[in-house]
């Protein structure tokens, strides 16, 4: 009873964002759906940067237009100011409309997949159970963000101002209903991931690792194997699992030394020794290299040992 | 492939069977390495890394920068990774490694398996095919489209016809001298009086937007399972059935209508196919069959993106013909005849016009 107890205490990985798809070649490979806090952060983040590009546009039109835009009336008259600025005009509303349609659209067609926002949150747009991301999927995902976004925000924004309470209010409901539309779905779907097929997952920058259980590979001549001071026996080396030897890496990877302490402390306390005292570093990482390779020679048999409370 | 993947990874093996790629001067430390699993690591982990720079170019977008030989390996370099990711989930405990690779393996099957067409050739195969057949296949929607803007259009007609008040709740401009019993002459002016007219781009260059987001807007509101998308058509046609009142109580109506032909012919078949594209999904929405009504969704999603591109671009066209030809030409056979041929082209284009696009590949 105690130990079941203590086992639903042994904190797990999150597993229920995690997707796995089965590439053409066989390999399944496990994407994480990306938060919705993260996207979130991404729209706001591309919104704003879609509203300084539209300020910037306009100011550089208006500064083109310089001297000529004071003469407003110039624009219905058939001459030659008259047609600079209508041309000016004609280009200011290309670009807003592209700004607001296609900025989305031109940068989820990248080899990226994501916009400039998104990228910053490392997630990007993928084809949902691993299809090819086809331009009409992109298309699709980013047209729907008018009725998500665009229209009720409007509203809203007209309501604000005048007598329009009724509209007001079904203005929140709707942009509500979109914006909520992510929590009620097991995929984190927004309206335009269901209408193109798609979802958003995250697609994490990470740099390779030194191994922690091999030396350093520029270290200089005859580099001491880590853990050489230190040899534990199997008995030592059994009570702990898979799960344990990650929290190890994590804490080695981080190299803070309260934390490293602290750690050192605990297995000591378990296994009965003394040794290693004020060189917690060179302690942990033998036991480290020392467990992870009991665990994989256990692999290689077919025994797994997932925690410490697993046989 | 797991078993030479595990043979390879004892070194004697390994070089007998001869590794791709394998680093020289790495031998020394894999040697030293105690684990298993990191003499697996340090074998491999050139591939790795050369695959690693060739994606992270491809991300970049610098592809011409991209020697030949790496885009040649690219492919096997990716399935030796991923064949290494399996052997390593089976026989590795290194998070960070595992982690990592994963990740080196995604974003290499992102590369290899995303959307390479580019944005051109898409266009071609869009235009080539592509866009008519979307349009051929939402056919039933076309129909149903059509139907609620004809009806749209009576509805509109009949309620002003019963009191004529409604004709200010459908049109409730002010300043617009187009209002019930004003006199013919005004009516004729709006409709032939573009001469001294200038600032047409500029006109062009506003409807486009406006119609544009219009349109989008009608497609979006077909995931409320297309009821709001025929509400709009009907909104919209019924504007266009109180003008066609307003001008028959004058006698103009068939002026009204070449005058509305030259462009509308292009825009209203535009608002037609985003309508039924919006419908489209909505249907599928609510009657998926026997799939799943997220798949059912999806794939009625693609079909009407197509359409939808074609009808930014159809508004395109149109917005040119607002803009210039219905204001540059005041003769109303010839805005019957421009009218009747784009409505010809458009036809022709999408019903006659059965070419493959996967041909073009």
């Amino acid at each position: 009873m105690k130990l079941s107890l203590a086992r639903n205490r042994t904190p797990r990985p999150l597993k229920s964002r995690v997707r796995t798809v089965v590439t053409p070649e066989g390999i399944p490979l496990n994407f994480t759906l990306a938060t919705v806090g993260a996207r979130a952060g991404a729209l706001v983040m591309d919104l704003f940067l879609v509203g300084v590009a539209m300020v910037a546009t306009t100011l550089i039109l208006i500064w083109i237009a310089g001297g000529v835009f004071k003469l407003g009336p110039a624009a219905s008259r058939n001459d030659a100011l008259g047609h600079a600025l209508q041309f000016l005009f004609v280009v200011w509303m290309a670009a807003m409309f592209l700004l607001r349609n296609a900025w989305f659209l031109f940068f989820e067609l990248g080899p990226r997949g994501a916009t400039p926002g998104k990228r910053a949150s490392g997630i990007r747009v993928a084809a949902r159970g691993g299809d090819r991301l086809t331009a009409e999927m992109i298309l699709a995902r980013n047209l729907l963000r008018d009725i998500e976004l665009f229209v009720p925000l409007t509203f809203l924004a007209a309501a604000r101002g005048g007598d329009m309470g009724g509209a007001g209010i079904a203005a929140a409901a709707w942009f509500l209903i979109f914006a909520l539309f992510p929590f009620f779905n097991r995929d984190a779907l927004r309206a335009g991931d269901v209408i193109a097929g798609t979802w958003v997952v995250e697609a994490p920058r990470r740099k390779l690792a030194r191994a922690l259980s091999a030396p350093a590979p520029l270290a200089t001549a005859a580099p001491p194997l880590p853990g050489d001071g230190y040899r534990f026996g199997d008995a030592e080396l059994a009570i702990y699992g898979e799960y344990e030897l990650q929290v190890l890496e994590r804490v080695l990877r981080e190299g803070r030394p309260d934390a490293m302490h602290a750690v050192y402390a605990r297995i000591c306390a378990k296994i009965g020794w003394q040794a290693g005292a004020g060189d917690e570093r060179a302690f942990l990482e033998a036991y480290y290299t020392q467990l992870r390779a009991r665990l994989e020679t256990g692999m290689r048999l077919g025994r797994r040992k997932a925690d410490k409370f697993s046989g | 492939m797991a078993l030479i993947e595990t043979l390879r990874s004892a070194p004697l093996l390994g070089k007998a069977l001869g590794g791709t790629g394998r680093q020289r001067a790495g031998d020394a430390a894999v040697a030293a390495a105690a684990l298993r699993s990191d003499r697996f690591r340090q074998e491999r982990e050139g591939d790795w890394k050369r695959l690693d720079g060739i994606v992270t170019r491809l991300e970049r977008g610098s592809l011409r920068r991209l020697a030949d030989e790496d885009l040649l390996a690219l492919p096997a370099l990716y399935r030796t990774a991923a064949s290494s990711l399996s052997v390593a989930r089976e026989t590795s405990l290194d998070a960070a490694t595992l982690a990592w690779l994963e990740a080196l393996v995604q974003r290499a099957w992102f590369q290899l398996y995303g959307p390479r067409q580019g944005l051109g050739r898409w266009f071609a195969r869009f235009l080539g095919g592509g866009l008519s057949r979307a349009v051929r296949e939402i056919a039933p929607d076309l129909c149903i489209a059509l139907i609620v803007m004809v009806a749209g259009t009576v509805v509109g007609w009949l309620l002003c016809a019963s009191d004529p008040n409604w004709y200010f709740s459908l049109f409730p401009a002010e300043g617009d001298p187009r209002v019930p019993g004003a006199p013919r002459e005004v009516l004729l002016h709006s409709l032939y009086g573009g001469e001294e007219q200038s600032g047409l781009s500029a006109f062009a260059a506003y409807l486009f937007s406006h119609n544009a987001q219009i349109a989008i807007l009608a497609f979006a509101l077909g995931f409320a399972l297309g009821i709001p998308s025929l509400i709009l058509l009907v909104q919209n046609t019924a504007n266009l059935g109180a003008m066609l009142w307003l001008f028959h109580g004058q006698g103009l109506l068939p002026d009204l209508v070449g005058w509305l032909c030259v462009h509308g012919t292009t825009e209203l078949f535009a608002i037609l196919l985003a309508g039924a594209a919006g419908l489209h999904i909505g249907r599928s929405i609510a009657f998926p069959g026997e799939r799943s009504v997220l798949d059912s969704a999806a794939e009625a999603g693609r079909r009407a993106a197509t359409v939808m591109a074609g009808v930014v671009l159809m508004l395109i066209v149109a917005a040119m013909l607002e803009g210039f030809a219905r204001q540059l030409v005041t003769d109303m056979s010839s805005r019957f005849t421009i009218g009747g041929a784009m409505l010809a082209l458009w036809c022709a284009y999408f019903f006659a016009f059965r070419r493959n696009p996967e041909r073009l590949q």
